[in-house]
């Protein structure tokens, strides 16, 4: 393929991005900050609560995916698929 | 034979005759089949066989019971049971895919040029996986005792049969399509009466919905505030914001999990299957729809049956259960010893309060409260026996990854790779088989005869992989110029810090008497409990690993090539052997 260390550094920024996102959402919204979040309410959820015990896990989903379908994209990009 | 024992012989028999012609259907020819199933399992296939070789006995029987006491604090088991897909997803299982190996210490071996550094990983491997596997083992035997009412051991040996007959016969092949059915049977198995429960009580028949909505009695009250209420009337703490042992404990507690669920083999070893880079990120995605199927359900599950039972036990406050009416499920469990009553103020009335001295429930052991929850509840006898068929898929597919870990790095690690290099692939599939035999009789005994350390195994085994497995195989990945040398001391030191820390304040091997610290809070580093102590022992892994990098010369060229050519995910054949 062409360019290896392009490829990587742009994979590079991508997981930062997401392991940067996988930290708020869990250490962030779900411990360090639930108590201020926790006098937000989300239905019969306190938000902080919340983002413990159901948000965190849908947000890493969402995540997971579109780390794959952006790598696939850079695949392509960098003629690296196989 | 009562209806409901009929129900169970027929849900428990059915599934395990399936699991048996799929093992025949799936049995395995080669040695790819075995360590690696062919190699071409879709993504989607791989995911459900994850998400059944993930989901452990403990995940089916004991999370939502811990979630039920623990309340918010049973959140570092969400958390951290499902964020270590996403580091598995990026840091971890698609450069290995690319590598195309058989097995984790496979992977450390060619990475870090030393046959060292492949024995100090599979006798990593070997710890967590073993210690892992007595927990799935007496799972097994629990479950067997309790529903089809034959002693201990003798439910043990079944279930030891029964993966033999799989594992043996099918490898890595058989036990990815038998964990497929597993996965299925246990979803169902756990979302069904989940469903049931939350219509009753709230009206909506979706849990993740359920738990944020208001009671179906009209009052108008979130559940989790009438929750909020029942228990803090009674002493207990807050169920929504009842904490863990402080914010730091449970930050290190859940990135303990997080690294050692991407550290853990058993795990690892299932993205050798798929047949592509992209398929394994793609795989880790499914995996995690099918893990999250069961976590986003488990905490509705969890405050349910909290709520249920409060209720059951005082249905308003200062009107209290009759013991002499107690309903059946209560007597069933209490012939177990898993739940305990006594008569303290002698009103034959039961008080359950968060003081030890008025509180008559003397014993309410948390894993009954996923098998207990459908009789609680008043659910048709079809569900409880669907239950106790769920239970028993989660012990059995994670007692067979474990035991294909095990034995795939004594055949293929130790034997192939260290001590006979030359051995014939047919030699080699007999020994693979013939290892697997003597795991699964070693994981029986050690299931009939529990060593002193069995209760602390979870902490032990997500410790040993957070600090010393994870930290290797990412320094491999994403530093060039890591050598083996400061891989090795890396490992050693980490895994030997956590030990360290979790035997002095837990018992040498956990034997009750020997620690020397003492198992308190007051004794532990910055209230650091030692089931979350993963966390620090990975740290300190990384950091030795960096000093030695500093002081040392850097990898051998051949070998940063071999790294730059893992991260480019063009030509990842069949996963192959060397």
């Amino acid at each position: 393929m062409e360019n290896k260390e392009a490829y990587w550094q742009e994979n590079l920024r991508l997981i930062f991005i997401c392991l940067a996102i996988w930290f708020a959402v869990s250490f962030g919204l779900g411990l360090l900050l639930v108590e201020p979040l926790n006098a937000i309410r989300l239905g019969g959820y306190k938000l902080g609560f919340w983002f413990a015990q159901q948000g965190s896990i849908y947000s890493f989903l969402g995540l997971i995916f579109w780390y794959g379908a952006k790598m696939n994209k850079l695949d392509k990009k960098y003629h690296s698929e196989g | 034979m009562d209806e409901l024992k009929l129900y169970t012989y027929i849900a428990v028999f059915g599934t395990f005759a399936l699991y048996f012609g799929i093992a025949w259907w799936a049995r395995a020819g080669s040695t790819s089949d075995f360590y690696v199933a062919g190699g071409g399992i879709t993504p989607f296939q791989n995911g459900m066989a994850i998400g059944a070789d993930w989901m452990s006995a403990a995940s089916f029987i004991s999370m939502a019971g811990l979630i039920a006491f623990l309340g918010y604090g049973g959140s570092v088991f969400l958390m951290g049971w499902t964020g270590g897909y996403v580091l598995l997803a990026m840091l971890l299982a698609p450069y290995m895919r690319k590598h195309g190996k058989f097995t984790v210490p496979e992977f450390i071996s060619d990475r870090y040029y030393s046959k060292t550094a492949r024995i100090v990983a599979v006798v990593c491997l070997i710890i967590a996986s073993v210690t892992y596997v007595i927990g799935q083992m007496k799972g097994v035997g629990v479950a067997f005792s309790r529903f089809l009412e034959v002693d201990y051991d003798l439910g043990l040996v079944i279930g030891m049969v029964v993966v033999w007959v799989y594992a043996v016969l099918g490898g890595m092949k058989g036990i990815t399509y038998t964990q497929i059915a597993q996965y299925v049977v246990m979803i169902f198995a756990y979302t069904i009466p989940a469903v049931f429960i939350s219509l009753q009580l709230t009206g909506n028949p979706i849990p993740q919905l359920g738990l944020g909505s208001t009671l179906a009695d009209g009052s108008g009250v979130y559940l989790l505030d009438k929750l909020d209420m029942v228990v803090t009337d009674l002493g207990f703490k807050e169920y929504t914001t009842a904490n863990m042992g402080g914010t730091l404990n449970m930050f290190a507690y859940t990135m303990s999990l997080m690294i050692g669920t991407a550290g853990l083999p058993h795990v690892i070893m299932r993205f050798f299957t798929v047949p592509s880079v992209q398929a394994a990120r793609q795989s880790a995605g499914y995996a995690l729809v099918c893990i999250a199927l069961l976590y986003t359900v488990a905490p509705a599950v969890g405050a349910m049956a909290r709520f249920n039972l409060m209720n059951t036990i005082e249905p308003a406050a200062g009107e209290n259960l009759v013991y002499d009416e107690r309903p059946q499920w209560f007597k069933d469990w209490e012939k177990t010893g898993l739940l305990k009553f006594e008569d303290k103020n002698g009103d034959g009335k039961v008080q359950y309060t968060a003081n030890a001295e008025t509180n008559e429930m003397v014993k309410v052991d948390r894993d009954i409260m996923v098998l207990a929850n459908p009789a609680i509840a008043n659910l048709p006898n079809w569900v409880i026996a669907l239950v106790a068929a769920g239970g028993l898929a989660a012990a059995l597919s994670t007692a067979a990854g474990l035991l294909l870990a095990i034995s795939s790095s004594v055949s293929h690690d130790l034997m192939k790779g260290v001590f006979v290099p030359d051995m014939s692939e047919k030699n080699e599939l007999l020994a693979g088989r013939v290892t697997m035999t003597i795991a699964i009789l070693f994981a029986g005994y050690l299931g009939m005869n529990p060593p002193g350390f069995a209760a602390g195994t979870v902490a032990l085994a997500f410790g040993l992989a957070a600090s010393s497995i994870f930290p290797a195989l990412m320094m491999g990945i994403f530093s060039k110029k890591m050598t083996g040398q400061a891989a090795v001391w890396g490992m050693i030191s980490g895994i030997g810090v956590t030990m360290l820390y979790v035997f002095q304040h837990k018992g040498i091997m956990f034997i009750p008497g020997t620690s020397f610290l003492g198992d308190m809070g007051a004794n532990w580093f910055f209230g650091i409990s030692p089931n979350a102590f993963g966390a620090v022992g990975a740290l300190v892994n990384f950091g030795v690993a960096f000093a030695i990098l500093k002081m040392t010369a850097p990898a051998p060229d051949h070998i940063q090539d071999l790294v730059e050519n893992m991260r480019i995910p063009t030509g990842a054949g069949a996963a192959h052997d060397h």
